[in-house]
């Protein structure tokens, strides 16, 4: 709440042409920690403006958009070959953000026309480049993708997920789920008018592996010889203790 | 209570995995099998990587293996000289085997890959196993039937004849060989220890007597998945220690309450429970083969 305050007075203090947005978040950056279980993420702010909100200029939206890292995969679609289902026909998605969030003010053809979704690529469909010349039908492999995604919670649309209050202040909150890649979120807050962008705002939320999982993970990719012996050491000495034990018990 | 598996990259149930590694255990301390051809499968079911699933199952073996192994040490029932035969074939085996399996990984066809091999070789060796047990029983109804058992096959005169003292054997060291590759191949690409064919080629193949079989097999099982271990995580970076060490914690209690649930059951019909659950896990994977998936479409990560 504190910080809310402090950005109405920002808001109200700072010299600005127009609207522009001014944003706060509930946390700067994620930790994956050993018990990670998912985080909830709060984007909220203020439109500030130098004069009081033009009346007749068209109804006022926010969107925000947060995407994870982008990633290159293969989207495979299955075929029975002889009798068994195959992975066959493939597409090659160049990159697709392995998290996708955006929220609305509104119904999104309301809030966003289509020649601005294209230029500034808010709505999922935008965001995923796909090389699938060469298979017939590949959009429904884009749309296989986005599907899945969805029912993983890695991707999620939330039509009037933002809460727009007297056109001036707004607050959504997202939910990043446990199978979280690392890497620096991009959050993209837009404000519209009549679906056209008037102002834009990025921020970046670095989502990290923390403490044991860091070094971890770090040993795997980085030591990978030394790695495969600890965990042959851990299971040896496991295997020795569990015969000990047994022996123990049977004393 | 929910865990980050680091290498895995996902969230998952410390007790689920714990019970699994404890199910598994109390069937291996029942039956006397290693269990990583159910290990792997039930981490499938779970929603791991099948990479991660094999890679991580054979570090888990090697633990199980160990403690099994020192018990066979101490009652000196390792024919050591068959085990280091065995082994080179094995280690030959197992980097054959990771490079069919990095190759078709990079085809997006390791799914299919793993699971057909778990169908065509859990149902062979559950078939044969549950015909041989019935046989057993129906036999030992019938008085005055006797086992007869060959003892020379054609394979044994092959070149390169070794004596062979633990096993009370003189064979040629090329059928022990290619046993010993054949598991290693198993073992990279089905993330098993690969003794469910190794101890009924070891009696049927190479003739060795039953008691040194178990404990020999273990000392192979050991080497061979701890060097497909290292492959793995040194070429894919897929081996989860976390994951590795709870399974290793639920397998070893569940072994000790399955030796003793083993040891109050007659051994016919463990054989028969073995052959039936067996066969139950390749069914299940059969028909995820032929049944039509409810998603046709599988994403993919494509290595950077």
């Amino acid at each position: 709440m504190m910080r809310l305050i402090v950005l109405l007075l920002l808001t109200l203090a700072g010299p600005l042409r127009g609207e522009s947005i001014v944003l706060g978040l509930s946390q700067d950056s994620v930790s994956i920690t050993a018990t990670f279980e998912g985080s909830d993420i709060l984007i909220f702010g203020a439109v500030s403006r130098d004069a009081p909100a033009p009346q007749d200029t068209g109804k006022l939206g926010v969107i925000v958009a947060v995407a994870g890292p982008d990633q290159p995969l293969s989207v495979f679609r299955k075929d029975r070959q002889l009798g068994i289902w195959v992975n066959a026909d493939q597409v090659d998605v160049r990159r697709a953000p392995s998290f996708y969030a955006v929220a609305t003010s509104g119904p999104l053809d309301e809030v966003l026309t289509q020649t601005e979704d294209l230029r500034n690529a808010i709505t999922i469909p935008r965001t995923i480049r796909a090389d699938g010349a060469t298979v017939e039908n590949s959009a429904a492999y884009t749309e296989a993708l986005i599907r899945i995604r969805t029912k993983q919670a890695l991707y999620q649309v939330q039509e009037g997920g933002v809460d727009l209050e007297e056109d001036t202040l707004f607050r959504t909150a997202f939910r990043l789920p446990a199978n979280l890649l690392e890497g620096d979120y991009l959050a993209r807050i837009y404000l519209t008018r009549d679906g056209r962008v008037i102002d834009e705002h990025s921020t970046v939320i670095p989502v990290e592996k923390v403490g044991i999982e860091r070094w971890l993970y770090n040993l795997a990719h980085v030591q990978p010889i030394l790695y495969g012996l600890l965990s042959l050491v851990i299971a040896v000495a496991a295997g020795w203790a569990a015969s000990a034990g047994a022996t123990l018990l049977r004393r | 209570m929910q865990l980050y598996l680091p290498i895995a990259e996902i969230s998952v149930n410390v007790f689920l995995i714990l019970g699994l590694g404890g199910l598994v255990g109390v069937l291996s301390g029942m039956f006397g099998v290693g269990g990583g051809f159910l290990i792997t499968p039930l981490l499938f079911f779970v929603g791991i990587p099948p990479a991660v699933a094999v890679a991580t199952s054979t570090n888990q073996i090697v633990a199980s293996s160990f403690s099994a192994l020192l018990a066979h040490l101490k009652r000196k029932t390792v024919d050591l000289r068959m085990g280091s035969v065995l082994l080179a074939g094995g280690l030959v085996g197992s980097s054959i085997g990771l490079v069919i399996f990095n190759y078709l990984r990079a085809l997006g066809q390791v799914d299919l890959l793993v699971s057909l091999f778990y169908v065509v070789f859990l149902g062979i060796i559950g078939g044969l196993m549950l015909v041989e047990s019935v046989n057993a029983i129906l036999k030992s109804r019938r008085p005055g039937a006797k086992r007869t058992r060959k003892h020379h096959y054609w394979v044994h005169n092959l070149p390169l004849k070794v004596k062979f003292r633990g096993s009370g054997l003189y064979i040629s060291v090329i059928p022990p060989l290619l046993v010993g590759m054949l598991v290693g191949i198993l073992s990279a690409i089905m993330g098993v220890g690969g003794g469910f064919i190794m101890v009924p080629a070891m009696i049927y193949l190479l003739g060795m007597p039953t008691k040194v079989v178990i404990g020999t097999s273990l000392f192979q099982i050991i080497f061979v998945t701890a060097y497909t271990t290292m492959l793995h995580a040194t070429t894919n970076y897929t081996v989860d220690i976390v994951l590795a060490l709870l399974l290793i914690v639920g397998g070893v209690i569940g072994a000790q309450i399955g030796t003793r649930i083993g040891l109050k059951l007659r051994a016919e019909s463990l054989r028969i429970m073995l052959a039936l659950l067996v066969l139950l896990v390749c069914l299940k994977l059969g028909l995820d083969l032929v049944l039509q998936p409810s998603e046709l479409y599988v994403i993919q990560a494509t290595a950077p």
